[in-house]
């Protein structure tokens, strides 16, 4: 953490000069410096880190130049947004991948699973933001049936802004969230395809069905238990990534979350929210994968005796 | 009255790229209640496939070619998958070879052997939870409604056995096939298991298929013993004759490779050469290319002939009939 | 850290035993969707390097550029008489000729990029493993923390520091991606270092260097070139991703992403073909590039042989 507070600062702190799209052309010397100065600008180098260190463990980044708000506060005001996107997403992935991706594995011979195992391929290679544009080219623009961008109406639970509790709010969430979760779903399929042929052949499979269990409970709850320890890991270690890709998704879609807000402050130089941004979700990529060690412990027995010694 | 398992003329073949793979070539064996039956063979001989077929558990491309099996008169290889489910862990049971593998280790016990008694019985799960407990006891489980809750990994490999044991026994099936239960054990918990199996099977009139590699193990468990080299049954008959006088020169290498049974300080007998290569079988009999004995008779396929009653070789010179060489006496 | 010695050295032991490569090359072509892929890559590969010859324009010329010849749906004719085969894009320039320059720089950053994050990768890894102790410790690390950050984000902010330009692109997906190969090379060497060769190679004195490349490398390779294959497609996506998003490549020499972004301002109104040609064509090379390298994945697997 404290490594990567040094980095992102030296890094951000050769952005460009900020000054030099804030103030605007025609301002004298005396105006820059003066905003230089509110600003923080004017200090040397290894002051602004000291600075910026002592705030940032009061959980302050620092004002955005552009907005003139705390930029964490503009960072922790458009996450619900990110993280409703990046989770709907997700969750799609998992309830459509793995269910193909078993049943791909389970019948790895038949033309439905080699149809499946293709889609998962294109899905895998499809890039991301050209099949949003797709998506909105034939959704939005040819069809009609579903906005090109914004984020819509969203309704209030507990003081969280959400989308997907009104129809009129998933219409606004449909395309993102399909283009965000195309090619999660399509590795969630490979490695359900991968790891159901591995468990199908264990003894424990056959043992189960040497017990005269029907299918249904054989791979409901033999086959899929098992296949879920690895599918949670990488799901949740993915969610990381699925929220570095918002970035993208939410450019296109203008959808209002961080990461729209991250391209915006690095067009504009706007180097505390950038910090912010970066800082945040280091911090959620932690609690992830925290939460995915709880996850995995819950879902492998044999985890769980491993800490408890 | 009719045998608890008859099995005549099984082919169970497994097409690979390369040829079909005969794994089991034309096995017949019957086996009656009360009866413990052993199959002894090195692997790739078939032995686990002849268990699995029974119980119609070949993986597919694999499959059931020819001949029949007969469960208590029940043809099985042309009954329905419902039907054989609903035989399956209850009239016929089956034990793994390797108890940390056989049960699942994401789920609790309980929920592993609850859900064998209420796939072939509409009971209460109090109900099956206290079948589970009393069938826990009988093979030996100390303190099982505490054991239950806990998972596969928490038990040692011979508890681990015992639970699959007591989870095949729940519906106190007429036939059990054990496919080496005992390999992966300890050579004291090996003997328990083996005791208690046997005084089972006497108790309850079940009759058992052991299938092992190990001779010396059911020598003192079966009463008959059938012999399997390369998909083919060698040898059979009462276990007493067939360790006494065999009559094949595989079933004879098997005997003489198990310490204890040659006088202390000779040397152990090997079988020269390997197992035959399942696609590439040769013509005649199947161990000619490893027999001290084999001529130009053996390049046809010895007959399964009654040498004495109820004891069975398939091989153009048995030993009864051709005594021992003076250089193979001094081996 | 030199990759042209490693490049002739990685090849020569391998080149002299040819009876594997004859086997690799028949597993490989067991598998016609790996084949179709091949070919499909020869093909745009061809097509980008011949791209000069074949265009119908010059889409750097800005002098034969009109823009009333701006927007044209595929098949038009401009003002004079020249044919939009797939329709023009904002400044007025044949798709058909920006895309086949376009392709040569997506595969063009894409392929070097990957060269060179494998030469660096390669040796940081098998230095770590072969070194082992304090050296090993800290390149490992750094490359565990690496790969727990979304690979995106960082190539994001180092061009959002660099600025745009076709090396400031590659130096990023460089330094994206060299970690994986670090990784894997790790991995690799870790399970060699202990085999018999390379403990006969060090009783007969071998220097550092000869060692690990003349005898660890070649035998770590195989699984570098299956994430190599793969990479190249991550590499291509990512720079397109990076170009979309204004950070990567100058508008002056637009990749696919680049011309796939400027059609985004007018697909709203309808204009698909901008972004839909080089989309398609992103699409094929990435799908054509991963076809390849799942087979050689199966192939070059030893754990899967059959």
């Amino acid at each position: 953490m404290a490594v990567m507070s040094v980095l992102v600062f030296v890094g951000i702190y050769m952005i460009g000069d900020p000054l030099a799209i804030l103030v605007s052309p025609e301002a004298t010397e005396l105006d820059r410096e003066a905003i230089a100065r509110s600003l923080g600008l004017d200090r040397p180098m290894w002051e602004q880190y000291l600075t910026f260190v002592l705030s940032a463990l009061k959980g302050e980044f620092g004002k955005s130049f552009v907005f003139g708000q705390p930029a964490i506060n503009l960072i922790l005001e458009r996450m619900p947004a990110t993280l409703e996107l990046a989770l709907i997403a997700t969750f799609f992935s998992v309830v459509i991948g793995v269910p193909l991706g078993l049943y791909a594995g389970l019948r790895h011979e038949t033309v439905t699973a080699r149809a499946i195992m293709a889609g998962s391929v294109l899905g895998f290679s499809l890039p991301n933001f050209w099949v949003g544009l797709m998506l909105i080219m034939v959704f939005a623009v040819q069809l009609g049936w579903l906005p090109a961008s914004g984020r819509g109406p969203t309704m209030e639970v507990l003081g969280i802004h959400v989308s997907f509790l009104s129809l009129a709010g998933w219409k606004y969430l449909a395309l993102p969230a399909l283009t965000l979760g195309l090619s999660k779903c399509a590795l969630i399929i490979r490695l359900a395809r991968a790891t159901a042929r591995e468990v199908m052949l264990m003894d424990y499979v056959k043992f189960a069905r040497a017990k005269g269990l029907n299918e249904r409970r054989v791979i409901g709850v033999h086959i899929l238990k098992n296949i879920m320890v690895p599918i949670t890991t990488v799901t949740g270690l993915e969610l990381g990534s699925l929220i570095a890709f918002a970035v993208i998704t939410e450019t296109i879609f203008s959808w209002p979350g961080m990461g729209k807000l991250l391209i915006d402050s690095i067009v504009h130089l706007d180097r505390p929210v950038v910090v912010a941004y970066l800082i945040v979700v280091v911090f959620l990529l932690v609690i992830i994968s925290l939460i995915v060690d709880i996850l995995y412990s819950v879902l492998d027995p044999r985890v769980r005796l491993g800490e408890a010694k | 009255m009719t045998a608890t398992l008859q099995v005549d003329n099984l082919e169970t073949q497994f097409p690979t790229r390369d040829g079909i793979v005969r794994a089991v070539d034309g096995v017949s064996f019957s086996v009656e209640a009360g009866e413990i039956l052993g199959l002894v063979g090195e692997s790739g001989s078939g032995k686990s496939i002849t268990g699995f077929s029974i119980l119609g558990l070949i993986d597919p491309p694999g499959r059931i070619a020819a001949g029949s099996v007969r469960f208590k008169g029940e043809e099985l290889t042309t009954a329905s998958p419902d039907r054989l489910r609903s035989l399956r862990g209850a009239r016929i049971a089956m034990i793994f070879q390797d108890p940390m593998m056989t049960l699942n280790p994401v789920l609790r016990v309980d929920t592993q052997m609850i859900e064998t008694v209420q796939a072939h019985e509409k009971v209460s799960e109090a109900a099956a939870r206290a079948r589970c407990i009393e069938t826990l006891q009988s093979v030996g489980i100390a303190a099982p409604e505490d054991r239950l809750k806990s998972y596969p990994h928490q038990f040692s490999g011979g508890m681990r056995q015992r639970i699959a044991i007591a989870t095949a026994l729940l519906h106190k099936p007429d036939l059990i096939i054990a496919d080496e239960p005992t390999t992966a054990l300890d050579v004291t918990i090996q003997g328990q298991i083996l005791y208690e199996m046997r005084k089972l099977c006497r108790d309850t009139g079940t009759a058992l298929i052991w299938i092992t590699h190990d001779l010396s193990v059911v020598a003192g468990l079966a009463d008959r013993i059938m012999v399997m080299y390369a998909g083919k049954i060698v040898e059979t008959g009462a276990i007493a004759t067939v360790i006494e006088r065999p009559q094949h020169p595989y079933t004879r290498g098997l005997i003489g490779s198990v310490p204890g049974a040659m006088p202390r300080g000779k040397r152990l007998f090997q079988i020269p050469g390997m197992a035959p290569a399942p696609l590439n079988l040769p013509p005649g009999c199947r161990f000619k290319a490893r027999c001290g004995r084999a001529d130009a008779v053996c390049d046809t396929m010895p007959e399964l002939t009654e040498l004495n009653p109820g004891h069975k070789a398939r091989c153009h010179h048995p030993f009864d009939a051709m005594p021992l060489s003076p250089a193979e006496v001094a081996s | 850290m030199s990759q042209t010695a490693t490049t002739p050295a990685a090849v020569a032991p391998l080149a002299k035993t040819e009876a594997p490569w004859k086997r690799i090359v028949a597993d490989f072509a067991e598998s016609k969707l790996a084949i179709l892929g091949l070919v499909l890559l020869v093909l745009m590969i061809g097509a980008s390097l011949v791209a000069p010859l074949i265009s119908p324009q010059n889409p750097y010329d800005l002098a034969i550029l009109d823009i009333m010849d701006a927007r044209q749906p595929p098949g038009e004719v401009s003002g004079e008489g020249f044919t939009f085969l797939l329709g023009s894009d904002g400044q007025g320039r044949d798709m058909l000729s920006a895309m086949l320059y376009g392709l040569r720089i997506s595969l063009m950053v894409g392929v070097v990029s990957v060269v060179a994050a494998l030469g660096i990768g390669a040796v940081a890894g098998l230095l770590a493993a072969y070194s082992g102790g304090k050296i090993d410790a800290l390149i490992m690390r750094v490359v565990d923390i690496q790969l727990s950050f979304p690979a995106i984000l960082i190539a994001l902010i180092l061009l959002a520091v660099l600025g745009n330009g076709v090396d400031k692109v590659i130096f990023a997906l460089v330094a994206v991606q060299w970690a994986y190969f670090a990784r894997a090379a790790h991995g690799a060497a870790l399970v060699e270092r202990n085999k018999e060769y390379i403990e006969a190679a060090r009783c007969l004195g071998l220097g550092r260097t000869r060692m690990l490349l003349k005898h660890l490398l070649p035998n770590c390779l195989p699984p570098l070139i299956v994430i190599a294959t793969i990479n190249i497609a991550r590499a291509i996506t990512l720079e397109a991703t990076l170009s979309f998003l204004g950070l990567g490549v100058p508008v002056t020499e637009p990749s696919l992403g680049m011309l796939i972004a400027n059609g985004f301002d007018y697909l709203l109104s309808g204009v698909y073909w901008i972004s839909l040609f080089p989309g398609l064509v992103l699409t094929i090379v990435i799908i054509a590039i991963n076809l390849v390298g799942d087979q050689l994945r199966d192939v070059l697997n030893p754990r899967l042989k059959r």
